[in-house]
C-alpha cells in the first residue's frame, strides 16, 4: 500500500495511538484560561535550579516523567526520545533527557518541534522500527528572553505584534496500536520565508507556513476543511491567525470557522499583558496535551488536524538582516476504536 | 501560493497593530518628567546640607543609580519601563538598569565570561559611539577656538 500521498503528505497504514500526553507549566500559564486543565503548575519560574536553562530542562524532564506515568509504560520501555526546543544546542532538551538513558533524536523546528516529533515518532512506529516512542517538547520564557531578546530584568516595552514566550514541556506517548486519539498521517512543511524581517512579529513570520503546509495538506489528500472538527496552529497568534485565514482564503480554503491557534488559547492578552500570544515549542504541546487531546477522549473533537508552526531565525541572522522563514508541520489525528 | 511577498508585505503591515504612540509619549513625559523632577528636589536637598553644585550633581547621579539598580534587582524596573517606555529609559536611571540587568542575568555564567564579558551588552554601544561623539565635538570645538 502506497504512503505517500501528493508531494508532503504520508498515510499511516496503522493508526498510531497517542496513549499519553502531559503538560507542566509555569505561573503565568498556571493563571491563563486553561490553567486548571495542566497536569503541573510549577509556580516558581527557577522550578528549584540554578539558572533559567536547567529550569527548562526540569520541565522537559517532569513531561517525560508524568506522560510516562500516565501511560503507564516505564520511561525504559521506550525505544525512541525525540525531543525539540529554542535554546543554542538543543541543551534544554539535552540536560533534561540526559538520565533517561534512551536513544536520543533531537531535533530543531523551532516552535514546530511537537509538530515534527509527531510526525518522525508516528513514522518510525508505522515503519516497524519501533513500537514507543516519546515526544518532547519545550520551552522558556526567561532562557528564550536571554537567548533571543534582552536580560529579563532589563527594561524595554514590547510592540503589540509580539508574542510571549510559554514557559513548560508537553509530552506524546505514541504506540504501535491502541484505542483513542491517534496519528493517521502527516503534512512535512517546507521553509517558506515571506520576507519578514520583524522579529517581534513572529505571527506574520510564520502564517505563510502555516498557510503553505495547509493548503498542500487539503491538495494531497483531496480533502476539504470541512473533513475536519478542529484545525489547529501551533502560535501564529491573533495577527498570524488573520493572515493565515486570509491566505486560505485565496487558495479556495475557507477555514475560519474551524481554526483554532494554541497560542490565542493559552492566554488571556486582555487581562495577562500577552499581546500577540503564546509561542515558544511548549505553547502547542502544552495546549495539545491539556486540552485538545483531552476533549478527543471526550469526544468534543474526532478529527483534528494539528499544525504546530516554527520561526527558523537566530539572533545573529536577524541581525545580519536575514529575513525570517517559517515552517509549519501537519499532523492528521482521529479518534480510533 | 497566490500571496507574492509584496501583497504579503501590505496584508502584514494591515494586519499588525501599531503601539500607541501619542499615550505612550504622555507616559513617557509624565514619568521622566517625575524623575528630573525627584533628581531636582535631590539637588536641592544636598545642596541645603552643605553640598557644592558640583558635589549635588555627583550626588543626584548615584542616588538615582543605585535606585535604579535597586530596583533592577528587585524586579521592578523592567515594569516601570514597560508602563513608561523612554521616560524611565532614557534617564540615568536606564542606563544603570542596562548595566545591571545584564550582569544579573549573566552571573550564572561567571564573573569573567558572565559578569564581566556580559556587563556592556547593552550599554557597550552607547558608551563606544557616546566618547567617538564627544572626541568629534572636541575637534570641531578645537579648530573653532583657534
Amino acid at each position: 500500500m502506497l504512503k505517500r500521498h501528493g508531494e508532503q503528505t504520508v498515510i499511516f497504514s496503522k493508526p498510531v495511538g497517542i496513549v499519553a500526553a502531559s503538560s507542566v507549566v509555569g505561573p503565568k500559564e498556571g493563571e491563563g484560561p486553561l490553567g486548571g486543565r495542566f497536569d503541573l503548575v510549577e509556580n516558581g519560574l527557577m522550578f528549584e535550579t540554578r539558572s533559567w536553562e536547567a529550569a527548562e530542562s526540569k520541565f522537559a524532564k517532569t513531561a517525560v516523567n508524568l506522560c510516562s506515568c500516565k501511560a503507564e509504560i516505564p520511561v525504559g520501555d521506550f525505544e525512541y526520545i525525540i525531543a525539540g526546543d529554542l535554546l543554542n544546542q538543543s541543551t534544554g532538551s539535552i540536560f533534561g533527557l540526559r538520565d533517561t538513558n534512551r536513544p536520543y533524536l533531537g531535533i530543531f523546528g523551532a516552535c514546530s518541534a511537537m509538530g515534527e516529533g509527531l510526525s518522525i515518532g508516528g513514522m518510525l512506529i508505522d515503519g516497524g522500527f519501533a513500537q514507543k516512542v516519546m515526544i518532547v517538547a519545550s520551552s522558556h520564557f526567561c532562557s528564550a528572553e536571554k537567548q533571543f531578546r534582552f536580560p529579563l530584568e532589563f527594561g524595554s516595552q514590547r510592540p503589540p505584534t509580539s508574542s510571549w514566550t510559554v514557559t513548560g514541556a508537553a509530552a506524546a506517548a505514541l504506540t504501535a496500536g491502541g484505542k483513542g486519539p491517534a496519528l493517521m498521517g502527516c503534512t512535512t512543511g517546507k521553509i517558506v520565508d515571506m520576507g519578514v524581517k520583524d522579529a517581534h512579529n513572529m505571527g506574520a513570520a510564520m502564517a505563510g507556513a502555516a498557510a503553505d503546509t495547509i493548503a498542500a495538506h487539503f491538495r494531497d489528500l483531496g480533502r476539504n476543511p470541512s473533513y475536519y472538527d478542529a484545525i489547529i496552529t501551533g502560535d501564529l497568534g491573533h495577527v498570524g491567525q488573520e493572515l493565515l485565514l486570509q491566505m486560505l482564503s485565496r487558495e479556495g480554503f475557507e477555514i475560519a470557522s474551524r481554526h483554532r491557534d494554541c497560542g490565542i488559547e493559552i492566554f488571556d492578552k486582555d487581562t495577562q499583558g500577552t499581546l500577540n500570544g503564546g509561542s515558544g515549542c511548549a505553547c502547542s504541546g502544552v495546549v495539545f496535551a491539556a486540552y485538545f487531546y483531552e476533549e478527543m477522549k471526550r469526544g468534543k473533537y474526532n478529527k483534528i488536524l494539528f499544525v504546530p508552526t516554527g520561526a527558523l531565525m537566530s539572533p545573529t541572522s536577524v541581525q545580519q538582516g536575514e529575513s525570517i522563514p517559517g515552517i509549519a508541520h501537519a499532523v492528521i489525528i482521529e479518534n480510533w476504536s | 501560493m497566490k500571496t507574492n511577498r509584496q501583497h504579503y508585505d501590505q496584508m502584514v503591515k494591515k494586519a499588525s497593530p501599531n503601539s500607541k504612540l501619542g499615550l505612550n509619549c504622555f507616559k513617557a513625559f509624565i514619568v521622566g518628567g517625575l524623575i528630573c523632577v525627584l533628581g531636582q528636589f535631590l539637588y536641592g536637598l544636598f545642596e541645603s546640607w552643605g553640598a557644592t553644585n558640583d558635589q549635588a550633581a555627583t550626588y543626584v547621579a548615584i542616588t538615582l543609580i543605585f535606585s535604579a539598580v535597586l530596583l533592577t534587582g528587585i524586579g521592578k524596573f523592567d515594569d516601570l519601563v514597560n508602563f513608561a517606555g523612554a521616560g524611565a529609559a532614557v534617564p540615568i536611571t536606564g542606563f544603570a538598569n542596562a548595566m545591571a540587568s545584564p550582569a544579573i542575568e549573566f552571573k550564572k555564567e561567571g564573573y569573567i565570561f558572565g559578569v564581566g564579558a556580559k556587563m556592556f551588552l547593552i550599554a557597550g554601544p552607547v558608551i563606544v559611539y557616546g566618547t567617538l561623539a564627544s572626541m568629534l565635538v572636541g575637534i570641531v570645538y578645537f579648530f573653532i577656538q583657534r
